[in-house]
């Protein structure tokens, strides 16, 4: 089924330059193999096509139950030089959230519905 | 086991120190880390001093310690930060001399030795392109507008201060870690060469940098941010690390926030590049080792730092002037409040180009509708929302024309779309400044730090 990141994950937002950085947690192992499979660099830079200008890197942290994700290029070169309301990225987080993939509804918090 | 406590103190030019005080009363920490400088602080800092030479450090430093110092002396408790900016020394002048008015005792150290822009003919002669680090752009396209440029330095002269006897610490730029790696490595008598031990004092350094963030502040979450408790009382994030390299976070008693493993994972990726490679002035840690063990009641173990070697490079970063931005908003009512808000946006546009105004850049968003979600907004309600602000930016390098920008909106107030709110006034032309992240060999940035020590 269709599920947006928002019922199944936690994620954080910041700058460095012109880098926007998103963590991006599973609250639970099983939905973590689920994003470590659907969230790829690809669908992330499909995702943010409208602000990010670089490519998306993206790491897996089995220990974190994360996904490390980077977009460069993203912030109109800087914070201290962006015309945006949003210029530190902070809620970049909430727009991955936003992003829907394919997951099983057996996944916990799914179940717990 | 040896062990020591370090307490996080403020994570932002302007952040709050109330939380502090639990943190010295009921926390049991020896050491306050406390973060002042985020990447572009120093350009504030910056302006000030061009309007006055005595001036160029933070101002919060001198508040925070007028309200926590007797408390902190009390407790023996040691004050580490980088409030002393471009201007250590100044920042140690107006310190003594409050102190020396209240009859207060300290031994005040600085750290200096940070600042490049006056050296950059030096440096590239000893072969440092300083060109940007991501673009590869040569200085040479931004030299002439460079605003400040500084090293980030390590703990080391900071771990040299306490050696000293220093009981306040005032660094100019630092890493932000470094400022908790100092005294955990002062107090536990790691050597600089033992990398896990360091690449777990850069973790406990890192997780306490952000203030709040590390304690449940900024929980990025659906829902879930509503369980944090008491965010009125929050609690500043405190780590008590032992010399066997782990450290057992916590806060201080009765305080909210929250301390867990998802709090502390969510700051742990916080601003970083690659998790495995992630650079300090002293040490490079892999966060991919990590364990983390939630123990329950605010409390969370963490173990298996490993690091590699300190890199050969220091990172350098400067900011420079890169023109200025015009801001102008209305806001408007139901019936048709975002149609309104686009009404006034291409009569805005209209202005614009009839004036012919040199603009290179504009940005219009709709606050209360995609101004912070931008093209992820969900348009299924825009044409029923009850409000809407328009806020319209530009860039441009005329200061004149980013200034006359904002002042065409008011118009609009009695010439416009019906039902406007938010004539509160015009903003006038900010400056923008872009960022110049650069390398360069430690060694010629290490020669002249300098470390001074002196009892008030």
């Amino acid at each position: 089924m269709r599920v947006p990141l928002w019922k199944i994950a936690h994620a954080r937002s910041g700058d460095k330059a012109d880098r926007a950085d998103i963590g991006l947690f599973a609250w639970d192992a099983p939905t973590y193999a689920v994003l470590k499979r659907e969230v790829t660099p690809a669908r992330v830079k499909e995702h943010f096509k409208a602000m990010c200008e670089g490519p998306v890197e993206l790491w897996p942290l089995d220990n974190l139950l994360a996904l490390k994700i980077v977009l460069n290029r993203a912030l109109q070169g800087g914070a201290a030089r962006s015309l945006r309301m949003d210029n530190l990225g902070k809620a970049v987080a909430a727009q991955l959230l936003r992003m829907e993939i394919e997951a099983p509804a057996d996944l916990p918090r799914l179940k717990a519905e | 086991m040896k062990s020591v406590r370090v307490g996080a103190g403020l994570g932002f030019y302007g952040d709050s120190w109330r939380p502090v005080r639990a943190s010295i009363e009921r926390g049991g920490v020896r050491y306050i880390a406390s973060d002042h400088l985020s990447e572009l602080t120093l350009a504030i800092l910056q302006k000030d001093r061009q309007r006055d030479p005595a001036a160029g450090y933070a101002r919060d430093g001198l508040p925070m310690l007028l309200e926590l110092w007797p408390l902190a002396a009390k407790h023996g408790v040691k004050f580490i930060l980088n409030a002393g900016g471009l201007n250590p020394a100044g920042a140690r002048e107006a310190i003594a001399r409050a102190f020396r008015e209240k009859g207060w005792k300290a031994t005040i150290a600085t750290v200096t030795g940070d600042a490049v822009l006056d050296r950059f003919d030096e440096l590239q002669a000893a072969g440092e392109a300083l060109a940007h680090m991501d673009s590869g752009a040569a200085l040479a396209t931004v030299r002439d507008r460079m605003l400040f440029a500084s090293a980030y330095l390590g703990a080391q002269p900071i771990a040299r201060a306490l050696e000293q006897g220093a009981n306040i610490v005032l660094t100019c730029r630092v890493a932000d870690a470094a400022l908790s790696l100092a005294p955990i490595v002062h107090e536990l008598g790691w050597k600089w060469d033992d990398w896990d031990k360091l690449a777990l004092g850069l973790t406990v350094g890192h997780l306490l940098e952000c203030s709040g963030q590390g304690s449940g502040g900024n929980f990025g979450s659906a829902e879930a941010w509503a369980q944090i408790p008491d965010y009125a009382h929050l609690g500043y994030p405190i780590a008590e690390v032992s010399e066997d390299a782990s450290a057992l976070f916590m806060k201080a008693p009765g305080t909210g926030g929250r301390i867990s493993f998802d709090t502390l994972r969510q700051q742990l990726l916080y601003e970083v590049h690659d998790p495995h490679a992630y650079f300090s002035p002293d040490v490079v840690l892999d966060m991919g080792t990590l364990k983390f063990d939630d123990q329950g009641n605010d409390r969370v173990r963490v173990v298996g730092a490993t690091g590699a070697a300190r890199p050969a490079k220091l990172k350098i970063v400067g900011g420079y002037h890169d023109g200025w931005m015009g801001t102008g908003m209305i806001g408007f009512s139901w019936p048709q409040a975002y149609a309104k808000c686009v009404k006034a946006s291409e009569t805005i546009r209209t202005l614009v180009a009839e004036r012919g105004w040199p603009v290179e850049d504009m940005n219009v968003e709709y606050i209360g509708y995609d101004s912070l979600l931008g093209a992820n907004a969900d348009p299924t309600y825009r044409d029923q929302l009850n409000e809407c602000f328009l806020r319209m930016t530009i860039r441009t390098q005329d200061r004149k024309v980013a200034d006359a920008y904002g002042r065409l909106f008011p118009w609009l107030g009695l010439s416009g779309p019906p039902y406007v709110g938010s004539m509160k006034g015009v903003q006038g032309a900010k400056e923008l400044l872009g960022i110049w992240p650069t390398l360069v060999k430690r060694e010629l940035v290490e020669s002249k730090v300098d470390v001074a020590v002196e009892k008030v």
